[in-house]
Order: structure tokens, then sequence, then C-alpha cells
């Protein structure tokens, strides 16, 4: 009997034996074979470095291991928090990331309304090349240009001088370094995160905006009247989204771009674990900020996909 | 569309197509300078004269890179090596578990494995409990420690359930009437209708395993087998960059010429394709978990 035949057919009275099992099995086996790479990969990657966490609540010797390091409890945490440093690097992430989140998508939406204004397609299509192509540069060759251009004796401030500005250390003054990690990140990224927005902006009725101009408005009347509540619910789910992962602050930008000089505000949590972590050998240190980071991003992520469902009725999966 | 004709029209078009020429200079510029100083001698380098053309061109840069210094091609090798096996491997990772997950029937265990593959995109170990794991597996100083790690994408292979979910399921239906294996619904009808979708994720991989850098640096621990990127990086940070090589040479480059030749090289392979499979970048975030 084929499987169809026994659905048809309806099952046997002794439908809880053995034999309905196997056949149900049978069925499946090549499902759990299917899974099995991606099963073994996450225990082995995901799941089992999570073992790993105890060492946040030990003096972990990588002599001694796991089994063998003496347990310390919360202390390694009390030691984190009593840290003014600590708290200054939590500040600096949220600041950077903010900074990020707000500029970044305020820019791709202001520049996916412009675009969509262009009505001659072959400048659109070339505009849009051009600005996707930073975000597929890796962080060090964007940086290491970004470097390059923004020293004391590069191009930008070349220009400055040129039409008579002072000369900026933008990767060295402490105050000045987290608009440089916000400005840009905004230029790699602008371009691929208005592509959201773009497509929100074809989702909207044509027959609304033909109705504004009718009725008399003009370009940006209609843009605040039709355009922006189209998208609205688009940018509160990004908006919403992005806030879930704020505690990630760009550690591949940072690193390539950061120096001691700027520390003070450009140090993020996870160039601080690194740090300590695996240059400073701090390896409980390191763990129990890793931990906290993981712990509090969770809750935040949690919180926003939560908040993202009920405001604008969008579900991950 | 009733055309607006007005002069403000006409005004705000002009700014608005000045606006978006300067931005996109902007992404594209940048590049052009750098390889502009590449092809630069070491006196215009120094003295910071560099715009956007070469100044007394020299392909010396290149030839340190490329023929002198054995380490970047070693580096490069190692680089498109993790690059095809890591994409091969993640794609097929995406494909054997899309599959499964996708079906509108569950079976005993999906939504647990769900929730795992789920739970592991909102929560880690962290940096040291992730390393620390991957040491003891011993896959340190081997390609594995490139390949493996990330071998469960699982923003991906939501992609792809995404996708598979959109074909249709009377396919499978059929076919397994007609007698077919899950195995070969999969390979001979889902897999030949998911050509785009892969083309596009088999894109992503490939970016992602080209340009990453940060895991050669902790899983390495000799230069000799850093991928290119990370090589790039080390050479960024060290402050000698006349070291191990031809003194002769050394005169003649400078610093930042050099450095702008290593940027240059080591992102060619993605400024070569990515004006072909560019549109494929662009369906690809559409193709993803944002429905409207």
């Amino acid at each position: 009997m084929t499987v169809n035949q026994v659905a048809q057919t309806g099952l046997p009275s002794k439908s809880k034996s053995f034999s309905m099992f196997l056949w149900r099995a049978r069925e499946y086996y090549p499902y759990y074979l299917m899974l099995l790479p991606a099963f073994l990969g996450l225990i082995l990657f995901s799941y089992y470095p999570m073992y790993g966490i105890i060492a946040a609540f030990q003096k972990y010797n990588p002599l001694l291991g796991f089994a063998n390091s003496p347990w310390v409890g919360w202390a390694n945490f009390e030691r984190v928090f009593a840290r003014p440093d600590f708290w200054q690097i939590f500040r600096n992430t949220l600041f950077i990331s903010l900074g990020k989140i707000i500029f970044g998508q305020l820019f791709a939406i202001l520049f996916a309304l412009l675009l969509a204004e262009v009505r001659f397609l072959t400048f659109r299509r070339l505009v849009q090349s051009l600005t996707y192509l930073p975000y597929f540069l890796s962080w060090l060759v964007f940086g290491g240009i970004m470097v390059d251009l923004l020293d004391l004796n590069g191009l930008v401030n070349n220009f400055l001088q040129a039409i008579g500005l002072q000369r900026v250390l933008f990767l060295g003054t402490p105050s000045i370094f987290p608009w440089t990690m916000i400005a840009t990140d905004t230029l790699k990224g602008f371009g691929y995160g208005a592509i959201v927005y773009l497509a929100a902006l074809t989702a909207i009725d044509p027959s609304l905006h033909e109705a504004a101009s009718v009725d008399g408005a003009n370009r940006f009347q209609r843009m605040w009247h039709v355009t922006l509540p189209g998208i609205a619910p688009t940018i509160i789910i990004m908006f919403t989204l992005s806030l879930g992962w704020v505690l990630s602050a760009g550690f591949e930008q940072i690193l390539v771009m950061y120096n001691p000089i700027v520390y003070k505000t450009g140090d993020i949590i996870d160039t601080f674990v690194y740090r300590t972590g695996l240059l400073g050998f701090q390896y409980s240190l390191a763990t129990a900020v890793g931990l906290f980071k993981s712990v509090v991003g969770f809750v935040l992520i949690i919180i926003a996909m939560i908040a993202a469902r009920r405001f604008a009725n969008y579900r991950i999966i | 569309m009733i055309e607006d004709r007005s002069f403000g029209a006409k005004l705000f078009n002009l700014c608005n197509y000045l606006f978006l020429t300067v931005v996109s200079l902007m992404c594209l510029l940048p590049l052009v300078h750098v390889a502009a100083r590449s092809f630069s001698d070491r006196a215009a380098n120094t003295s910071n004269i560099v715009v956007l053309w070469p100044l007394n061109f020299t392909a010396l840069n290149y030839f340190q890179l490329l023929v002198a210094d054995n380490q970047f091609i070693q580096s490069m090798g190692i680089s498109i090596t993790r690059t095809l096996l890591g994409t091969l491997l993640y794609l097929f990772v995406i494909v054997l578990t899309a599959y499964p997950l996708s079906k509108r029937k569950g079976f005993p265990g999906r939504d647990i494995f769900k929730y795992l593959l789920i739970f592991s995109m909102l929560f880690s170990g962290g940096l040291i409990p992730t390393y620390l794991a991957v040491r003891s597996l011993g896959l340190v100083d081997t390609i594995g420690a490139l390949i493996f790690p990330g071998m469960v994408q699982a923003f991906y292979i939501i992609v792809m359930i995404n996708f598979f979910r959109g074909i249709p399921e009377e396919l499978s239906e059929a076919a397994i009437i007609d007698g077919a294996s899950q195995w070969s619904i999969l390979f001979r009808i889902y897999l030949p209708l998911s050509l785009p979708a892969i083309a596009t994720l088999l894109l992503f991989c490939s970016v992602d395993h080209w340009n990453s850098w940060f895991d050669g640096l902790i899983y390495m621990t000799k230069t000799a087998n850093y991928p290119l990127q990370t090589y790039l990086q080390s050479r960024i940070i060290s402050s000698d960059f006349t070291r191990l090589m031809n003194p002769l040479l050394a005169r003649q480059l400078s610093e930042k010429g050099l450095r702008s030749a290593q940027i240059i090289l080591t992102t060619l392979p993605i400024l070569i394709v990515y004006p072909f499979v560019q549109r494929y970048f662009v369906t690809g975030l559409t193709l993803g978990s944002i429905k409207g």
C-alpha cells in the first residue's frame, strides 16, 4: 500500500501501531536527512559555543578549561559594571548606533523619494548602480579608502582648505569620530537601504497620486499627503527592527577606522570585547560583557519584533 | 499623469538631478581617487597632490604586489579557495534545509528545528565562546575555520523557504503519485524552478566570503594562512611597509601608493563582476521576507 492509498482508505483501527509510525517515518526520512547538515552546523557552531558562556561566571583559565576553572558567580559582572569606562562604552555604542539608524534611514528615505521623481530611466538606473556599489565593498576596503580620504593631508581636508576652512582631524578627534562613523556608514549603506523604500513607493496606488494632482496638489503636497503616509508602515518596520540590533554599532567598521586616541567616544561593546578578550586574554571579563550584550540584545529584538507585528502588521516568518 | 511644466517644477528637477549626481559621484570618486594613487609614483603620493588622475604613471606598486610579494598571491589563492568551497557549502545547506521547512504539511520535529534556527539568529554565545569552540574543534589554521562556522546562514535559509513556498505543492504531489522520492522532487523540480533565487544567493554568499577578513584574523595564527582581506588588514596597520621588500624597489614605492594598489586589487573581482550581476543584488533583497 502506498501512503496515498492508506490515506484514502482511512486508518486501520490499530492506528497507533508501530507499523503506522514506520509508514510515517518512511515518508519523513528524507526530510531528516536533509536537515542533518544544518542541524550539525547549528549544534557545533551556534549551540556548542553557548556552553562557553559559563566562562562569564568563572575565572576562566585556558589551561584548566571550563570544567576546572574556579567559579566566581556574578563577580565578573560586578567588576565590569563598576568600571566607569564600561558605561562610557555602552553610551558610545548607543550614540553611534542610534545616529546611524536615524541619519542612515532618513537619508535613505530622502534619496528614495528624490530618485522616484526622476523620469529619465537611464539616469535613474545609473544612479542606482553607483549608489549600491559601496554596500558590496568590505569595510576593510571602504574603510581603508575613507581613512585615506579623511587623512589630515587627504582629499577632503585639501578641499576644505581650498574653500577657506580649517583642516579637520576626522578620525583623530574624539568629539568628531562618532559623526565620521555615522557619515561613512550612511554613505556606504544608503543606496542599498533605499531599495526597500523604493519598493514601498512603487506599491502606492498611482490613482491616489492622480487624485491628489487633480485636486491641485503640487509635488510637495503630494509627498506629504500621499507618499509619506503610503510608506509609513515600511518606515516604522525598518526603524523598529533596527532598534532591535541597536547594541551592534558596526564592529568591522570601527575596528578598521578607530585608534587609541578616540577610544573615549569610539570604543563600542564589540571592540571592547575583542580587545580585552582576544588581545588581552581576559576571557572571563570579555565573555561576561558579551553575554550582557547578547541577552539585552535578545530582549530588544523580541520587543522590536512584537512591536513591528503589532503596529505595522509585519511578520518575520 | 499630468506633468507639471511650471518653472518651479523645472527648478526642482534641476536641483534634484544635481543632488543625485553629486551623491552618486560621492560613491564613485573615492574609488577613482584610490585607483589614481595606486598608479602614481612615490613623489606624487607623499606630497598628496593626486586627485583623480595618476601623476607620473607607474605600475611599480602592482609589480611589488603581484610579482615580488609572494604572500599577496598566496593570500589571494586562499581567498579564492574559501570563496568557492564556502559558497558551495552555504548553498548546499541553504537548499537542503529550506526544502523540508517549506512544506505546508509538517512532520515531527519541524517546529523544534525552526525554533532552533530562529533562536540562533537572535542569540549567540558571543565572540569569545565562539572562538574557543572553533579552536576546540581543531579548525584553527585550517581552511575549515573560514568555511564551517557560518555554514548555517539562517537569513538566507528563510529567503529560500519563502521562495520554495511560492512553488505550487501540486507539482510535488503529482510527482509523489508518479513514485518520485523527496530527493528527486527537490533536485528535479524545485531546483530548476529556483534558479533566480539560487543565483542571487550565490552572489550574496560569494561576496560575503570574499569580503570577510575578521575570521581570518582570529582563526589564523600565521600570516601565511591569511585570506586576502586579512592580509590587507595586516599591511594597513603595520607601520613598516618596507619589511620583506627588495630595498631597491622599496625606495621607489610609497606607503600610500602601495596601500592603494592593495585596496584596488583586493576589491577588483567585485568591481569587475558588479555591473553584470547588479540586478540580481537588487532583486535579492525583495525576494526576502519583506512582503507588502
